[in-house]
């Protein structure tokens, strides 16, 4: 059976933010959300529901929505208000099993902690930068997870789970004018607890930090290519395959213990 | 003879049939959408449409304009006088004696049609069309007995029933092709529709002479209506006078021997396409049609109906997108049909409704609404090309005698030494000009035809917003695509920032300058040189001369190609074709390059950034490729230079 005709029973949930062009700072669709609308299209077709927290009269939904969209799901509220609260809220009632946001939004915070978040309020696995979700079948995904340098690796999580997508993902299809101006917003008013601490922020253009120049050792155009392609090795660390799944559960419990993460 | 009662009879049922069989085509024109025209002024113009517009356009083809004059004017005199005498029985010999000539005629225009079918060019239809010659033959040869005793040549009731015979069927031959396949779709649709096409034709003002290039815009608030459609999906979302138009084609192809991307194998021709557009408004396959295919497709697959998508079965999309906007069909069509107005609506359906521009083309859509340049450079980078210029921002002075629109061009490395060199050409003539610096956004071209119109009309309407803050008597561009949205298609959207403003080329203002004697040239000595006519300056806007003037200024004798002037053949840049790049089996811009040696030129002479753009690309040896103002600033005699050599003398001492 296709994946696809799966998946369209099952409610795919894409998180869309308002973006910001990086030359012009104009609002636009957000490149690695409407990544995920694509990929939540390409899984659910026309049942994908597209969710946003904020304003919406927002023109970047408009372009959202020019991808064939028929209606976006808005819980109005103060765009700079947290919406992680309303949006788990209306998560955990709405009975999706897969959503699928963007790694970081492209204004506002831009932390990248809001798929995180979510997780941890719906008590959900989190898979982050993906790259495609390959197939599901009963309830398990198998999802491909983008790593630099081009590889992939393929995970299997059960659902409902969230997903972050990877700007590796499939681009996102076109906007078009027509169905753009079409869609209804479909709004529900929501209340969410003011950010006081981010009010009283001042946003500045980010400078890039500067980098020290690398001196490029290789003497062929081999090592050269080696050295742009080659795997980077991690150091520290091993590798278990052999071993039961309760030694494995047990050494990275002990990791995490050394690194301060479990206490 | 006998059987008196029948030949009447004959023709008032071919007669019949033909109105039926207007009607029923009339019906099919009018389910296209409305359009404003003045129905009975239009077919009050439209012989004199026939006998100047159409008639100067076959001029050009002075065989086929003799014959067709012959045979045309010989059938609609005949049959008019038919009527008189055979129908209404009117007993004059002066009639007679007239329809005897008008007979005569139209038969020696047939013959020349008959030996034009020989051997006929790989244009042109066969199949029908290759009864036609026969046809006119039949009837005007059957007619021309059938009338002898009238005029008394003959005496009544001569000749056999064999005769008899004979004749009956000749003539139920020849009204069948004449009045009944005139409008039950024949090759004779063409006079019927084309006659209709003339009177109702979309841009009237193209005739007298008149030029009407400007796209028309799309009514964006469609889009929130029910059932609303933004261009055109299905046949019946043209126009009614243009689907009347596309009836009007006679097949002769000579769209198709101008089409640059027919010659380089992409898979369009004119032609198909307004057969198509005919398949597509009568329903049916295309099956009957008999000349060129698309380079690489087969004919016979196509199908589509008044309410079926164009583009799901009758029309690759690729054919749509193979399209450069040249007009070149469009000069050359002597029905006077509007083929990129027809492309450019189907190509707005695909790109507002379906999201579906193709390769590169949705990635510039996007940076135009981002950045509001193709590249999606930062808006605010607009003028660092002229960083060492020192140019006179209209934000600062307000007004100025000329706005120099410096177009997109500014992003780009090759186009900066054109805007260098005109910005120099500027200054040695004292010109008062500024430029709008970075409240310049993109004139909309690309977005346009590549059937984005949305864009295109929100850049409009900025643009015109910034314009309407400053004084200037004209705007001078280097880029004819600006030129023309400036000057034709800008003057759609309600302002009045352009009224009484002149929107100029800078050939043709540099022109102006030399021919005042602002700018002293010194004559060239290089060698030969040959000057391409860019589209949008030349066919879109009827400038020829000026460019050919500036050269001859400077003492250089163009070495014309064949294709030159209103024949000139596109460089391939046009109508985003550079950006959607549907694969050919040659490069455009190779070929006009090949026009361009085979001159024997070392220099080929544009006047426009996007010609430099594509004649420059082909792979060397090939002639060198130059701006008219990078040629101009070679030669400019500097009048400063000798105090400067002064000033340099005291420095070193």
């Amino acid at each position: 059976m296709q994946p696809n005709q799966l998946a369209n029973k099952l409610k795919i949930v894409s998180l869309v933010s308002v973006g910001k062009h990086p030359q012009s700072g104009r609002v636009r669709r957000a490149d690695q959300d409407s990544r995920a609308v694509e990929l939540g299209m390409k899984l659910a077709s026309d049942n994908l529901i597209v969710l946003h927290a904020g304003d919406p009269q927002e023109q970047a939904l408009r372009s959202y929505a020019g991808m064939g969209l028929k209606s976006i799901q808005v819980l109005e509220m103060d765009p700079a208000a947290d919406a992680v609260m309303p949006l788990g809220e209306h998560l955990q009632q709405s009975g999706a099993e897969i959503v699928l946001t963007g790694v970081r939004a492209e204004s506002g915070e831009s932390s990248g902690m809001v798929p995180y978040q979510l997780a941890e309020k719906l008590g959900w696995p989190i898979v982050p930068r993906v790259a495609d979700i390959v197939s599901i079948e009963a309830g398990i995904a198998e999802v491909l997870q983008a790593l630099p340098r081009g590889q992939r690796r393929s995970v299997k999580v059960r659902l409902p789970f969230i997903a972050s997508v990877d700007s590796a993902a499939q681009d996102a299809r076109q906007s078009a004018f027509g169905p753009a101006s079409r869609a209804v917003m479909e709004v529900e008013v929501v209340s969410a607890a003011t950010d006081a601490v981010r009010q009283s922020w001042e946003e500045a253009p980010a400078r890039k930090r500067p980098k020290r120049l690398k001196v490029v050792k290789a003497k062929t155009a081999a090592e050269r290519f080696k050295a742009a392609t080659a795997k980077s090795q991690g150091d520290g660390g091993k590798v278990m395959k052999n071993e039961s799944a309760a030694e494995q559960a047990q050494a990275i419990l002990e990791l995490l213990k050394e690194e301060g993460v479990l206490r | 003879m006998s059987f008196e009662w029948l030949h009447p009879l004959l023709i008032a049922t071919a007669l019949v049939l033909a109105v039926i069989g207007a009607v029923r085509r009339v019906n099919l024109w009018r389910a296209g959408k409305p359009d404003q025209i003045n129905l009975i002024a239009g077919l009050m113009a439209m012989p004199g449409r026939y006998l100047h517009d159409l008639h100067d356009i076959v001029e050009r083809d002075k065989y086929m304009s003799r014959t067709h004059a012959a045979t045309g004017g010989g059938f609609v005199l005949s049959a008019s006088l038919i009527i008189l005498v055979h129908l209404l029985g009117i007993d004059s010999q002066i009639l007679a004696w007239a329809l005897l000539a008008a007979l005569a005629l139209m038969f020696v225009g047939a013959l020349f049609v008959f030996k034009r079918r020989l051997n006929p060019p790989s244009r042109i239809s066969k199949g029908p069309w290759m009864r036609l010659p026969k046809s006119l033959l039949a009837f005007a040869g059957a007619f021309f007995v059938l009338t002898l005793p009238a005029a008394g040549v003959l005496p009544e009731g001569s000749g056999g029933v064999l005769l008899t015979i004979v004749l009956t069927a000749l003539i139920i031959w020849g009204m069948g092709e004449l009045f009944f396949g005139m409008t039950w779709g024949g090759p004779m649709k063409h006079a019927f529709a084309g006659a209709l096409h003339l009177a109702f034709h979309r841009r009237q003002e193209r005739f007298g002479g008149g030029r009407s290039t400007g796209l028309k815009p799309v009514d964006l608030s469609l889009a929130k209506e029910i059932g609303g459609v933004l261009g055109v999906a299905k046949p019946t979302d043209f126009k009614w006078n243009q689907l009347l138009g596309f009836d009007a084609c006679v097949q002769c192809g000579k769209c198709e021997a101008m089409c640059p991307a027919f010659a380089a194998g992409q898979p369009l021709n004119p032609k198909k396409l307004i057969q198509d557009m005919v398949v597509g408004l009568a329903g049916g396959t295309d099956a009957n049609y008999a000349g060129s295919p698309y380079p690489g497709k087969e004919v016979g697959h196509a199908r589509g109906g008044p309410d079926h998508i164009i583009t799901d079965g009758l029309i690759d999309p690729e054919t749509l997108w193979s399209c450069t906007t040249c007009r070149a069909c469009v000069e050359e069509c002597p029905m006077m049909i509007e083929h990129v107005d027809a492309i450019v609506d189907m190509r707005r359906y695909l790109t507002m409704e379906r999201g579906n521009t193709p390769n590169k083309g949705a990635e510039v859509l996007d940076n135009i609404i981002a950045t509001d340049n193709p590249g999606g450079y930062a808006p605010a980078s607009r003028t660092n090309w002229a960083a060492d210029q020192n140019l006179p921002l209209m934000r600062d002075v307000k007004q100025a005698d000329v706005l120099f629109w410096v177009s997109d061009g500014a992003f780009d490395m090759r186009s900066q030494r054109i805007l260098r060199a005109f910005v120099k050409l500027l200054k040695a003539a004292n010109v008062d000009f500024a430029v709008l610096g970075d409240e310049e956004l993109d004139c909309g071209d690309v977005a346009r035809r590549l059937g984005d119109d949305a864009t295109f009309q929100s850049l409009a309407k900025r643009n015109l917003a910034v314009l309407s803050q400053y004084k200037f008597k004209r705007i001078v561009t280097t880029d004819p695509h600006a030129y023309h949205c400036l000057r034709n298609e800008y003057s759609d959207f309600g302002s009045d920032a352009l009224n009484d403003v002149e929107v100029l080329h800078h050939t043709t203002f540099l022109n102006q300058l030399v021919q005042l004697g602002q700018l002293k040239l010194n004559n060239f000595t290089g060698a030969k040189v040959t000057y391409h006519d860019p589209c949008y300056l030349g066919r879109y806007n009827g400038e020829y001369e000026a460019p050919r003037e500036l050269l001859r200024s400077m003492g250089i004798e163009i070495a014309e190609m064949e294709r030159s002037g209103f024949r000139s053949r596109c460089c391939g840049g046009g109508g985003g074709a550079p950006v959607t790049d549907i694969p050919g089996e040659r490069r455009i811009a190779d070929m006009r390059m090949d026009d361009a040696s085979s001159t024997g030129a070392e220099l080929v002479a544009v006047g426009c950034q996007q010609c430099t753009a594509m004649l420059e690309g082909v792979v060397e040896p090939r002639p060198e490729v130059k701006d008219i103002a990078e040629i101009l600033v070679d030669q400019l005699v500097d009048q400063t230079a000798d105090s400067k050599v002064g000033q340099l003398a005291q420095e070193v001492h």
